[in-house]
């Protein structure tokens, strides 16, 4: 048995030819063989979230799977999410509605919230509430990541319709005071 | 960076030669599953191996075969979310679902399986920590030394069940195919497990689990109820399976009700089943039902919250389980269905 593998992921439709130990975790090879630091580190038990990646369109703990079990499996990191200089609708949302803080958590955030979107772009609160669950936040307290995600769906399902928040107050039913 | 130590691994392609992998070295070799337990056990030096046998090519583990009027087939490298999304398993074993869906968080069940569920490492607030904190104590008897943390005099390692799936299972009479070199063997869930913290699976280092055997539905209702910290990631510190049938007088005629997270294997509450059978599902009868699994389950300082209130609340989650099934009101400021269930994540 070799001590050290042949790989050959496909990481972001980029084909990556890579030598990688067996005992090596995808995130271990994305952030220190591929240089994608977009993805982060954090408990690296499999607790947190923040290294969530889409295998196969499916988000998953870069920490606990073997790069070894990767191969010919199509790998999705945050860096592949915008196109060019066009960000994607979550990184947008995100990023208008205030729902990164320290921005640790963020990566993994985008990646489990694209998978759900991908599959439902109308996810109502409580779908966004259970994809989310595995993903940790010390900052936002959640709401703005649920409101990011849910306004990236309906800019995805083609009803960019800004949440209320964004818009002017006069613009909003009724109103709101921001005291 | 918390990485894994050194080990040569070996991607089965078939059932066979998994066995046969698994055969050559069979106490130096682990099965890698989902890997969601066995590597973060690994990370933090809790669980060895030279040698890993990867079953995630091995066609014959996958998939889900046959009707809830028949018996059904769950190969054991099914991952948990797609056994959760599972059309059939949904009308006809909802009570299943409903444990996979309150197993760890969406992330995490992406990956790990229904076989690596059943096979999890025992747990307790004295081994599952990080390998200085168990230095800090010389470590525990499941690990190195003689101690055992949460009962010092005990000569038995008292670490916990923390699967959610199998005392549903046992619940209602699943079985489970084990494969080998030597030979294929199908025996019920509940003989797979041993009240044990240390040695507590009861298959060979050989054998392969292959997959679970449901029965027939069969007028059975059946349910799980989970209790931990938060709606999401966190393992059980109590879970409740229950199956029951009832005669055409809605009488009990047959009822399963086993404990997890209270002993090193999912624990049979047959004093609580004795409060039930030949009785119609009454508030009396579910209420003695859950004083019942009270006595049963001896519940220890190993895992959160405390000990005295996970006995308190055994009473309480296992008559909720049976007033869910009973179709009976839950009791004011109880919730209908248990933290966990689907629409309760927070």
């Amino acid at each position: 048995m070799p001590t050290v593998l042949n790989l050959e992921l496909s990481v972001n439709g980029e084909p990556r030819q890579l030598l990688v130990p067996p005992h090596h975790s995808l995130l271990e090879v994305l952030r220190e063989r591929c240089g994608l630091t977009g993805t982060k580190h954090g408990c690296e038990l499999g607790e947190c979230g923040t290294c969530t990646v889409l295998l196969d369109g499916e988000p998953v703990l870069a920490c606990l799977v073997l790069a070894a079990e990767c191969v010919g499996r199509r790998i999705e990191t945050v860096e592949g999410l915008s196109v060019g200089a066009e960000l994607h609708p979550l990184q947008r949302a995100f990023a208008d509605l205030g729902a990164a803080q320290c921005g640790y958590c963020t990566p993994g955030m985008l990646m489990t919230a694209k998978a759900l979107l991908d599959e439902n772009p109308r996810a109502e609160e409580m779908e966004i509430r259970e994809a989310l669950a595995g993903n940790l936040c010390r900052c936002t307290g959640y709401w703005k990541i649920i409101e990011a995600v849910q306004w990236a769906g309906r800019i995805l399902a083609g009803d960019p319709t800004p949440p209320a928040i964004l818009r002017e107050p006069s613009e909003v039913k009724g109103g709101c005071s921001h005291g | 960076m918390l990485r894994l130590p050194e080990f040569t691994l070996h991607q089965a392609r078939s059932l066979q030669e998994a066995c046969a992998l698994v055969a050559e070295a069979p106490q130096s070799t682990r099965l890698l599953a989902g890997g969601t337990d066995l590597l973060p056990n690994m990370k933090r030096r809790h669980q060895h191996a030279q040698r890993l046998v990867a079953l995630r090519n091995v066609s014959e583990l996958r998939g889900v075969a046959g009707h809830g009027s028949g018996e059904m087939r769950v190969g054991a490298m099914s991952t948990l979310s797609q056994l959760a999304r599972n059309q059939e398993l949904q009308k006809s074993w909802p009570g299943f679902v409903r444990a996979l869906r309150s197993i760890s968080s969406p992330v995490l069940r992406t990956t790990g399986t229904i076989g690596g569920n059943l096979c999890l490492d025992t747990r307790c607030n004295y081994y599952n920590q990080s390998e200085e904190w168990r230095q800090a104590i010389g470590g525990c008897m499941k690990e190195v030394g003689d101690t055992c943390w949460v009962a010092p005099s005990s000569s038995h390692c008292w670490a916990i069940s923390a699967s959610d799936s199998a005392p549903l299972l046992c619940a209602i009479g699943a079985r489970v195919r084990l494969a080998s070199v030597r030979g294929e063997r199908v025996i019920p869930l509940e003989q797979l497990f041993v009240d044990d913290g240390i040695a507590y699976l009861g298959k060979a280092a050989d054998e392969v689990l292959v997959d679970i055997l449901l029965p027939p539905v069969a007028n059975t209702r059946a349910t799980y109820w989970k209790l931990r910290r938060r709606g999401s990631i966190d393992f059980p510190v109590l879970g409740v399976g229950a199956a029951l049938r009832l005669d055409a007088h809605g009488v009990v005629e047959h009822v399963r009700i086993y404990l997890g997270a209270v002993a090193s294997a999912p624990l049979r509450a047959e004093k609580a089943e004795e409060a039930l059978l030949g009785q119609p599902l009454t508030e009396a009868s579910v209420r003695a039902a859950g004083e019942a699994a009270r006595g049963v389950a001896n519940a220890l300082d190993n895992t959160d919250f405390t000990m005295l209130w996970r006995r308190q609340m055994t009473a309480v989650w296992v008559e909720g389980a049976l007033r869910e099934l009973g179709g009976l009101a839950p009791r004011a400021h109880m919730p209908e269905m248990p933290l966990g269930a689907p629409g309760m994540v927070v």
